[in-house]
């Protein structure tokens, strides 16, 4: 097993959604709740979730671009909450972040190269002089060309413009990347050609990806290890093939039945949870959950669960975990459409 | 770092159009703005190359000579010591272009840094900043203008700085609430993640992206300053008599208005004119900076 990249341990963020005249906070929001994470180097971990779970705060606060209310970040043995301002910009060559909208995320006023030269430039990368070559590789490199260096973003696609956003993440090599919903804007066959991208990226550079993202399909191609979130908590963990053929925690098999069966006439399952998501201003006590779980008792509603480890390597913050079913739902997961597709544009042999 | 394309990536289209050049392209083809672009254009040379262009001395009297009506020989007519107004009109021009846009760099200088620095720090930075800005603002502009040129006293340089100190809330404000808005943007989010400093990331990525407003609030402001210009000349606050100033030719005009009007036509139209041009291109610029307009 790989070595330990990233340890979070008891992160949390509040914040303020109501503050009385003289400034007192009456009302919080605890978008992330008291997270435990560990990353290994090479690894990829995903963290899914509904939209407001927290799992994009969660993304920020690991790279603290969010400043977290508790809790620490290890990274390499260093404390990310402790450092100055000065030394945080020095670790963000090491930890970069990819975002969900590649409309948004470049600068439309730079154009490629400026765009690529500026982490080479702010982190002494390279030396100035080869910094026009090494912009040229990193173009080569997520499959554009050279040339696209003098353009500006508007003139590309959008995968075209995600490709851009992922030299630029990798401009610093970096150890690791988070990867915010980097592929959810993306019709289906670039995400195939995107996702490709971010593998092969992985295997050749050796990252780390925290894979934030609501699509199990997506998420099931990439990922090692699967977090799942609700309400700023996570309430399971564990090896992504095992929780999505074996998921213990009722939110988790409720997300899994979730996802359409692209198989005409499939067998549809009454649904596992009741209602909406509760207001993350007034979120119920003990485990989140119990107001929608139909295996809720006295202890849900008073206590909340703690992460326990339910199989080796597979936790679950569940007073009364489901079974372990034998591979009931392992194919539900499957996207046969994004699979064909990524098998597609797969080149067929890398030379490096 | 050798790197085989792991998918290589289809056509992107060749058109190469620097955000520059297509604003360029859209302003020339607004006629209004490109009208006014021309008027400004050559309101300028006229200024520039006064002393060639001039037909006589403008500040030479003569008491033959006094305000005599337009002719062949004094096109303008001349004003009640006997100056060619022609010539006075030509080197007011001047005053007043330098008025508006030196008054406006004092007041980009001075604002755009505060609007940035309140804007992107926030707390009680922009906290001290916004209140002072509104306290100026609550003042009528041509009021504090006059004000701070009483003050500082009577020249053409003191009316620029007084205008100048007086139409910086403006920038503050709207530098300070483009930045709000900007700062926002996932592209300065990700500068932070790339590990830019703050001053970098509100110079080279927030700056740039707030430059089309205010080149806009520029052009306009320019227009204001020059009527404000002209207001305190004619109040004896501007340019110091002999040399000539739009607002101070209003001014000694206004005495001979039945007996010599044309004393107060030529001044007023060539403010009227360029305040015009500057409001045209303005409003010329806002349109074609617009990145939501084709």
């Amino acid at each position: 097993m790989s070595r330990l990249l990233l340890k979070v341990e008891g992160l949390s963020k509040r914040f303020t959604a109501k503050r009385s005249v003289l400034g007192r906070t009456l009302a919080e929001v605890r978008a992330v709740d008291g997270i435990d994470l560990e990353l290994r180097a090479g690894e990829t971990l995903a963290v899914v979730g509904e939209s407001g779970c927290g799992k994009s705060t969660l993304g920020r606060l690991v790279l603290r671009l969010i400043e977290p209310s508790e809790g620490s970040v290890v990274f390499e043995g260093t404390d990310l909450t402790a450092l100055t301002a000065t030394d945080l910009r020095r670790m963000r060559r090491h930890a970069q972040l990819i975002f969900q909208d590649p409309f948004a995320s470049l600068n439309p006023r730079m154009t490629v190269s400026d765009i690529l030269e500026e982490p080479l430039m702010l982190h002494a990368v390279v030396p100035p002089g080869e910094r026009k070559a090494r912009v040229a590789a990193l173009l080569r490199q997520v499959g554009l060309r050279p040339e696209h260096a003098a353009r500006y973003p508007h003139e590309f696609s959008g995968g075209q413009r995600q490709r851009i956003a992922i030299a630029r993440a990798i401009a610093v090599e970096p150890k690791l990347i988070v990867c915010d919903e980097a592929v959810s804007a993306l019709d289906v066959s670039i995400r195939a050609q995107v996702l490709n991208l971010l593998s092969e990226l992985q295997k050749r550079l050796g990252l780390s990806y925290i894979f934030i993202s609501h699509d199990l399909a997506v998420v099931r191609h990439i990922a090692d290890r699967v977090a799942v979130m609700y309400l700023g908590r996570i309430v399971e963990t564990g090896p992504a093939e095992q929780v999505f053929a074996r998921p213990r925690h009722p939110y988790t098999r409720a997300l899994i039945d979730a996802i359409p069966k692209p198989t005409p006439g499939a067998r549809r399952e009454r649904p596992l949870l009741e209602g909406d998501v509760p207001s993350p201003l007034a979120p119920p006590p003990g485990c989140h959950l119990h107001t929608r779980c139909p295996r809720a008792t006295a202890i849900c509603r008073s206590e909340r669960p703690p992460l326990a480890a339910i199989a080796p390597e597979h936790e679950a913050a569940c007073h009364h975990p489901l079974e372990a079913e034998a591979d009931a739902v392992v194919d539900a997961v499957r996207d046969p459409r994004l699979e064909s597709l990524m098998k597609a544009f797969d080149p067929p042999s890398v030379v490096s | 770092m050798t790197a085989v394309p792991v998918n290589a990536v289809q056509s992107v289209p060749d058109a190469i159009e620097s955000p520059g050049r297509r604003a360029w392209r859209r302003l020339k083809a607004r006629k209004s703005a490109l009208f006014g672009l021309v008027v400004i254009v050559l309101l300028v040379i006229m200024a520039v190359f006064a002393p060639q262009i001039a037909p006589y001395d403008p500040i030479k009297q003569s008491w033959t000579l006094v305000r005599k009506a337009p002719s062949a020989a004094y096109w303008f007519g001349t004003d009640e010591v006997g100056r060619d107004l022609l010539s006075r009109i030509i080197f007011g021009a001047r005053a007043s272009l330098s008025a508006g846009v030196i008054s406006v760099g004092i007041a980009i200088l001075a604002g755009v840094p505060l609007g940035l620095l309140a804007g992107y720090a926030g707390g009680w930075v922009d906290g001290v900043i916004g209140r002072l800005t509104d306290a100026m603002l609550a003042v009528p502009f041509l009021i504090l203008a006059i004000a701070l040129a009483a003050f500082l006293g009577p020249s053409l340089g003191n009316a620029m700085i007084a205008i100048g100190v007086t139409a910086t809330p403006i920038f503050v404000r709207l530098t300070r609430g483009q930045t709000l808005s900007v700062k926002n943007e996932d592209y300065v989010e990700a500068a932070r993640a790339v590990g830019n400093p703050p001053i970098r990331i509100a110079v080279r990525h927030i700056l740039p992206n707030i430059l089309p407003a205010l080149m806009v609030q520029a052009t306009l402001t320019i227009a204001t300053a020059i009527i404000a210009e002209a207001s305190l000349s004619f109040l004896g606050l501007g340019q110091q008599p002999p040399l000539p100033s739009w607002g101070s030719m209003l001014n000694s005009a206004q005495r001979f208005l039945s007996n010599a009007p044309w004393m107060a036509v030529w001044p007023g139209l060539a403010i009227f004119i360029t305040v015009i041009s500057f409001n045209l291109l303005g409003d010329g610029l806002r349109d074609a900076l617009d990145p939501r307009s084709k």
